[in-house]
């Protein structure tokens, strides 16, 4: 990772606890433009609430994150953080497209409309060019023939194909993955998984959490091991392989390969 | 069952039934082929039939013996069905209605909205006005709109304990038709906010998680998100407490409000044909009831819009889908996703 160059996502200890029960514990992160990286670990080690808290949907306890260089959620006042405005957070937020296990289409709007209301409302860009930019990426996903569907009528993979076209049609800057094939049949991963790979093959900025850790090892480029709110261990992906340094990703990887 | 067994390679190794034959075995194979094409006939099919006959029979001998009756004096009902002070009952029914409607509506999104905030004094005082107007009776609350003035003679609008710009005399404004609007308008507000609050709660964290990701404001995910699944849950229980309501206007003739009971009221009082009269009022109530049920169901099926007719080629597609020939799903998507079993990973 080249020292000099800031990278695009930077979290700096953070530190998250519901009640007496510590989520994560003074986690830093970097991740540099058009990297792909995996986010792995067993459940309840922090992995979602880490990537939850990049994009200010869940709040650290301590600790910043940065997008471009930039303070998300907070502004500094007389030498403390103070909350951004709901609106100034929400524009923040809108650089950073995320893709949920449960998929969360509206359900109330079609396909198409589920990807063009917030470039249109939020982004306010005009009506055509949003329309024509939503099918093409709803052609890229492979579903421009569900345009007029609603999410209740499509089958899970399908869903979260149009979830990630919907995140991409806001152009973030990175795209954060929040195990984004736990929810669905088998037969459905493939799909979901092929639409990922072809966005970093494309270089885009990509945080993955996930347990499909052979898409892992073949698509991204780095991973790191959390457990029990901290990051035990980060490396090159092939390590993946097997030779992993630490004895807990070993065990760890023992047991879902 | 006894045959089955008998004839069963299990039954025949047992040894005490060692009987069991080549021969035997095609006698109750043979017994089982006929049974399987014997047709099928429900038990108590005829016992429904007569209790059904009995019922109707009995209905439909009160029905005739309740019309007939000489005190119901149809011919006075028709006569009075469209009397001008009917019809203006009828208007003002109608329009209490569906001001104290629109008001509990008003009042009881801001009620549901303050109840979920994150500030307990807004969420306090939601549950203090739900708990107040769900205490009351409604005529008790009625009579003291009615009386309002009692308390509160004046209407000022100006500086607290200061000057005011503007007074005048609260009879002059809250008369028996506002004292009724208000009365059913603010109780109704109170019900009505548990509603749209209990079908607020009832859509999932990650519908806002996910607005909030798209950068929406919690305002416009309000609006754009929430509310609109919100209210597709809220428009049966709200028909249900605005038929109530239509109904219920009719205590408005306790403080003397001519709607539809009062001046029905009024005319038999004068003529004292009680029966008649109450008839052309039921005649009414009912026919806005009906009309408020088939509105209620065309308003759902409206906001049922996810579940509406999808085009021949996307439910063929949908099917393909679903019933996993994965082929027949690619061939209808121009640029098919690649998801042969092989590049599992």
């Amino acid at each position: 990772m080249p020292i000099d160059e800031i990278p695009l996502i930077s979290a700096v200890n953070l530190s998250k606890s519901y009640g007496s029960h510590q989520v994560l514990s003074a986690v830093s992160l970097d991740v540099p433009r058009g990297e792909a990286l995996c986010i792995l670990g067993p459940s309840g080690s922090g992995k979602s609430t880490l990537l939850r808290c990049l994009n200010m949907l869940e709040r650290p306890d301590e600790g910043a994150v940065f997008l471009d260089g930039a303070l998300m959620g907070y502004e500094e006042h007389r030498g403390k953080f103070r909350e951004l405005s709901d609106t100034l957070e929400s524009r923040q937020r809108s650089q950073l497209g995320m893709v949920f296990q449960q998929f969360n289409l509206f359900p109330h709007m079609t396909v198409l409309e589920n990807v063009i209301e917030s470039p249109r409302r939020v982004l306010r860009r005009p009506k055509g060019q949003v329309l024509a930019e939503a099918h093409v990426l709803l052609d890229r996903v492979g579903l421009s023939s569900k345009a007029m569907s609603f999410p209740g009528q499509l089958s899970g993979g399908q869903q979260q194909r149009v979830a990630i076209a919907r995140a991409l049609a806001m152009k973030p800057k990175a795209i954060l993955f929040d195990e984004p094939t736990s929810a669905l049949d088998p037969e459905m991963v493939t799909e979901v998984l092929q639409v990922i790979r072809s966005l970093v093959d494309d270089g885009m900025t990509t945080i993955i959490v996930t347990h499909e850790v052979g898409f892992a090892r073949e698509v991204c480029d780095r991973f790191v091991f959390m457990e029990d709110g901290r990051i035990v261990e980060e490396g090159a992906s092939d390590l993946l392989g097997g030779a992993a340094a630490h004895a807990r990703t070993r065990e760890f990887l023992a047991k879902v390969l | 069952m006894k045959n089955l067994s008998e004839a069963s390679p299990a039954a025949s190794t047992t040894g005490s039934r060692q009987a069991a034959t080549d021969s035997s075995v095609a006698a109750w194979r043979e017994r089982a082929l006929r049974l399987g094409s014997t047709p099928h006939t429900r038990r108590g099919v005829s016992t429904r039939v007569i209790v059904a006959v009995v019922v109707l029979l009995i209905l439909v001998v009160a029905f005739i013996d309740f019309i007939q009756r000489p005190a119901l004096q149809l011919d006075v009902a028709a006569k009075y069905l469209f009397a001008p002070s009917v019809l203006e009952g009828i208007a003002n029914t109608l329009k209490l209605t569906v001001l104290s409607m629109v008001l509990a509506l008003v009042v009881a999104l801001l009620l549901a909205t303050m109840r979920l905030s994150k500030n307990p004094v807004l969420r306090g005082i939601s549950g203090l006005y739900v708990w107040f107007f769900r205490s009351i009776p409604l005529l008790v609350l009625l009579i003291l709109w009615f009386n309002i003035a009692i308390i509160y003679p004046k209407i000022q609008l100006g500086i607290p304990f200061g000057p005011a710009w503007f007074t005048t005399d609260t009879q002059q404004i809250v008369n028996g038709f506002w004292a009724a609007v208000l009365a059913f308008g603010l109780q109704q507000a109170a019900y009505t906010s548990e509603i749209f609050r209990s079908a607020l709660l009832a859509i999932p964290a990650g519908q806002s998680e996910a607005a909030a990701a798209l950068g929406m404001t919690r305002r416009r995910t309000f609006f754009r998100v929430l509310l609109p699944q919100a209210l597709k849950i809220a428009v049966p229980p709200i028909s249900n407490d605005t038929i109530n309501l239509l109904k219920g206007t009719s205590l408005a003739a306790f403080i003397a409000v001519p709607d539809l009971l009062y001046s029905v009221q009024t005319i038999y009082n004068r003529t004292y044909t009680i029966v008649p009269l109450l008839m052309v009022a039921a005649f009414w109530y009912a026919l806005f009831v009906t009309v408020l049920s088939i509105g209620q169901y065309y308003l759902e099926r409206a906001l049922r819009r996810e579940r509406r007719y999808v085009p021949q080629a996307q439910t063929a597609d949908l099917t393909a889908v679903v019933t996993g020939s994965a082929g027949a799903a690619e061939a209808l998507e121009p640029e098919p996703i690649r998801a042969s079993r092989e590049e599992r990973f």
